[in-house]
C-alpha cells in the first residue's frame, strides 16, 4: 500500500471524482434499498408480523389473486389442523374495504381481517385500548394513527352500511396491499363478506367461511400432499406475500433497478481503473524492470482500490441513511434496515473490487523492457 | 575497496548471441558479445541507434533471454535461472537508472528510494539497505528530499534516479542513456556523480551512451556497432 496511498494523495482531484461517482451510487442503493423494505412493509407487513409458516387457500387459487378470491369453509381450517407437521391452524378472514369517518366524513381505506379471538393469528397486544372481542369493534395498525384514526373513532363501511368503533390500536405496523389492516372477530367479517348485517337480520345464514387458513407448521408438513387430499393451495408465507396487490410488480422492479445500479458500480470502477493503470504503464514497466512482482503491484493497486471502494461507499451510505432518516416518517413508504444495507454495501464492494481486478489485471502483461531505450 | 573488490566480475557475457524477428526479417541485436564488468568500474558503450546497445542493457539486466552464450549476474548464471530468481536478482543486485531518471510522478524524491527498498522486500533496517537521506545527500538532492519529479529539472530528475539505484546496495548498475534529456553542463555533472557513487560504493556500472562529451568520466569505453561489441573507441 506505499504506492497506493502516496497515489490517493497525489491525484487527489481524479480519486475523489471517482470517488463521488461511488458515493452517489451508493446513495441511490440507501435509498432504493429503503424504498424496497418500505413498500415491502406497506404491501405485506400485516403478513410478516405472523407467527405463520404457510397459508392454505381454496384449491386452485391463484397466487395473485389469493387473498381477495379465496373461500374455503371453517371446517377445513379443522381438518387441516389435523395434518401432520402442522401444529395450528386459523381462520384468517381478509377483505378490502372503503369506510368513511364518522366525524368528518374523511375517507379511510382498511383490509378487514377477521380472526378467532385469542387465536395465534389473533394480535397479542396493543399499544392503546383492547384487544379483538367486541363485535363491531376493530384494532387498527398503528398507521391508520397517520390517517386520522384515533381510539374510540367510529368508520361507517360503504355499501355495507356497517358502523365499526376502534377499539385498539396496535403498537406496529400492519398492512396489506398499502392499505392498514383493522382486527375485527372473525364472525363480524363472515357478516361483512357475505354482505349482511348481524344487527338487522339477525336470523340471516351467515356462511362460516373464511379466505384462508393461517398454518404454523414444522418440518414434517408436506404441503403438496395436504392439497391432494383436502383440495387446498397452500403457499408458504413468503409466496402468499406475492398475493398482495402489487408486491411482485413493485418488488421486482425496484430490484431490477438494485441489479443495474450494482452493475453500473462495476462498471464505472472497471472503467475507471482501466483508465487509470493505463496512464500508469509505463511507472509500472519501470518499476517490474526494477523487480516489483506481479504480486507487489497487484496487491499495491487492488489495496488502493478497496479503500477507494470503501471510502466512497462509506460516505454514500452515510449520506444516504442521512437522507432515509428524513424520509422516514413522511408519506413514502421508506424502511432502512441494517441487514439489507450491509448486503448492499457488501454487494457494492465484491462487484466494485471484481470490476477493479478486472482493469488492473492487465498490469501483470506489461512489459518490464519497455522501460529501457527509446521503447517507450 | 579493496583490489579483491575491485577485480571481482559482477557482470560477465560470453558469446551472447540475440536476434529479433525470424526469417527474411530476422535482425541480429547481439552478435556473440563477450564482455566482463568487474566491481568498482564504470564502462560505457556507445554506438548508433539500433546498434543494440539496449538490447545489451535488457540481456544484462535479465530482462531479455539471449538465443545462445552464458550471461552471469553477481556470479548467478541467468540461463539457469527462472523468472523469479531472475527478478530476484533485479530487486537485490542490479541497479537501474533509466532515462530521464524514469521516477513516479506521486512520489517525493525520498520515497523514490524508500519503494526501492518496498520493491526489493528490504527494512530500513536490513544491512544491505541504504540511508535514503544520506544517499539523496550524497548525489546533492536532500534539500529537495520532499519534492516531486514534476517538481525538479532534468539533471535533478536523473541524480534522484542514480540514488535510488543505489539504494539496495547492487553489484550492477545497468544505466541507460543517463544524458539523453540533459544539456551539456548538466550531462557532465550526472556521469561525473555517477562515475563518484561506482567508485565510492564498489558497484561494477555498464552505461549505453550517445554522448561522447561524457566519455572522459569512464572506466573504459566500448563501441557496439551492428550487434558486435569492439574495441575501445579512444
Amino acid at each position: 500500500m506505499f504506492l497506493a496511498l502516496r497515489e490517493l494523495r497525489f491525484a487527489r482531484t481524479r480519486f475523489a471524482l471517482m470517488g463521488a461517482v461511488i458515493a452517489l451510487v451508493s446513495v441511490l442503493v440507501v435509498l432504493l434499498s429503503g424504498l424496497s423494505a418500505g413498500l415491502v412493509n406497506d404491501g405485506v407487513s400485516g403478513l410478516k408480523q405472523l407467527p405463520v409458516t404457510h397459508f392454505s387457500f381454496e384449491g386452485g387459487t391463484k397466487t395473485d389473486a389469493a387473498f381477495t378470491r379465496s373461500i374455503i369453509d371453517v371446517e377445513q381450517v379443522d381438518k387441516l389442523a389435523e395434518q401432520p407437521g402442522v401444529t395450528d391452524a386459523a381462520p384468517y378472514g381478509l377483505m378490502l374495504a372503503n369506510a368513511k369517518k364518522d366525524d368528518g366524513g374523511q375517507p379511510v381505506d382498511l383490509t378487514l381481517v377477521g380472526v378467532e379471538e385469542g387465536s395465534f393469528v389473533a394480535p397479542s397486544a396493543v399499544a392503546e385500548g383492547d384487544l379483538v372481542g367486541q363485535a363491531d369493534g376493530i384494532v387498527v395498525s398503528s398507521t391508520a394513527k397517520d390517517d386520522g384514526l384515533e381510539l374510540g373513532d367510529k368508520v361507517t363501511l360503504e355499501r355495507l352500511d356497517r358502523t365499526l368503533t376502534v377499539v385498539g390500536i396496535l403498537p406496529e405496523q400492519h398492512t396489506f396491499g398499502h392499505v392498514d389492516i383493522a382486527y375485527l372477530p372473525l364472525v363480524t367479517w363472515q357478516e361483512l363478506h357475505s354482505g349482511g348485517d348481524v344487527t338487522a337480520a339477525a336470523d340471516a345464514e351467515v356462511p362460516d367461511v373464511t379466505t384462508a387458513a393461517a398454518l404454523r407448521a414444522d418440518g414434517d408438513f408436506d404441503p403438496a400432499a395436504t392439497d391432494a387430499a383436502l383440495g387446498t393451495t397452500t403457499l408458504t408465507l413468503k409466496a402468499a406475500f406475492g398475493a398482495s396487490p402489487g408486491y411482485t410488480a413493485e418488488t421486482a422492479t425496484l430490484m431490477l433497478i438494485q441489479v443495474f445500479l450494482y452493475a453500473i458500480s462495476a462498471l464505472v470502477v472497471g472503467a475507471f481503473f482501466t483508465v487509470w493503470t493505463i496512464q500508469r504503464r509505463h511507472e509500472i514497466a519501470v518499476m517490474r524492470a526494477m523487480g516489483a512482482t506481479r504480486k507487489f503491484l497487484l496487491a499495491d493497486s487492488l489495496g488502493q482500490a478497496a479503500l477507494l471502494l470503501a471510502g466512497a461507499i462509506g460516505i454514500g451510505f452515510a449520506v444516504g441513511i442521512g437522507l432515509g432518516a428524513l424520509l422516514q416518517g413522511t408519506a413514502m413508504p421508506f424502511a432502512l434496515q441494517a441487514p439489507d444495507l450491509a448486503i448492499a454495501a457488501a454487494l457494492l464492494v465484491v462487484l466494485g473490487m471484481v470490476g477493479a481486478t478486472a482493469a488492473v489485471i492487465r498490469i501483470t502483461s506489461v512489459d518490464p523492457l519497455t522501460a529501457l531505450g527509446g521503447q517507450r | 575497496m579493496n583490489d579483491s573488490t575491485q577485480s571481482r566480475s559482477v557482470l560477465e557475457l560470453e558469446g551472447v548471441t540475440l536476434r529479433h524477428g525470424d526469417g527474411d526479417s530476422t535482425v541480429t541485436a547481439l552478435d556473440a558479445v563477450n564482455l566482463d564488468v568487474t566491481a568498482g568500474e564504470l564502462v560505457a558503450v556507445v554506438g548508433p541507434s539500433g546498434s543494440g546497445k539496449s538490447s545489451l542493457l535488457a540481456v544484462a539486466g535479465a530482462l531479455v533471454t539471449p538465443e545462445s552464450g552464458t550471461v552471469r549476474v553477481d556470479g548467478v548464471d541467468l540461463g539457469s535461472s527462472d523468472a523469479s530468481t531472475k527478478a530476484r536478482l533485479r530487486r537485490e543486485r542490479i541497479g537501474f537508472v533509466f532515462q530521464s531518471g524514469n521516477l513516479i510522478p506521486a512520489l517525493t524524491c525520498l520515497d523514490q528510494l524508500r519503494l526501492a527498498l518496498k520493491i526489493a522486500g528490504m527494512s530500513p533496517d536490513d544491512e544491505r539497505a541504504r540511508d535514503p537521506r544520506e544517499l539523496l545527500d550524497a548525489v546533492s538532492m536532500s534539500h529537495k528530499a520532499d519534492r516531486r519529479p514534476h517538481e525538479l529539472s532534468g539533471g535533478e530528475r536523473q541524480r534522484v534516479g542514480i540514488a535510488r539505484a543505489f539504494m539496495t546496495a547492487p553489484a550492477l548498475l545497468l544505466v541507460d542513456e543517463p544524458t539523453a534529456a540533459l544539456d551539456r553542463a548538466r550531462s557532465h555533472e550526472v556521469v561525473e556523480l555517477l562515475a563518484k557513487e561506482v567508485a565510492t560504493f564498489g558497484a561494477g556500472a555498464l552505461m549505453v551512451t550517445h554522448d561522447h562529451d561524457v566519455l572522459e568520466h569512464c572506466d573504459r569505453v566500448l563501441e557496439m556497432v551492428d550487434g558486435s561489441l569492439g574495441a575501445p573507441a579512444r
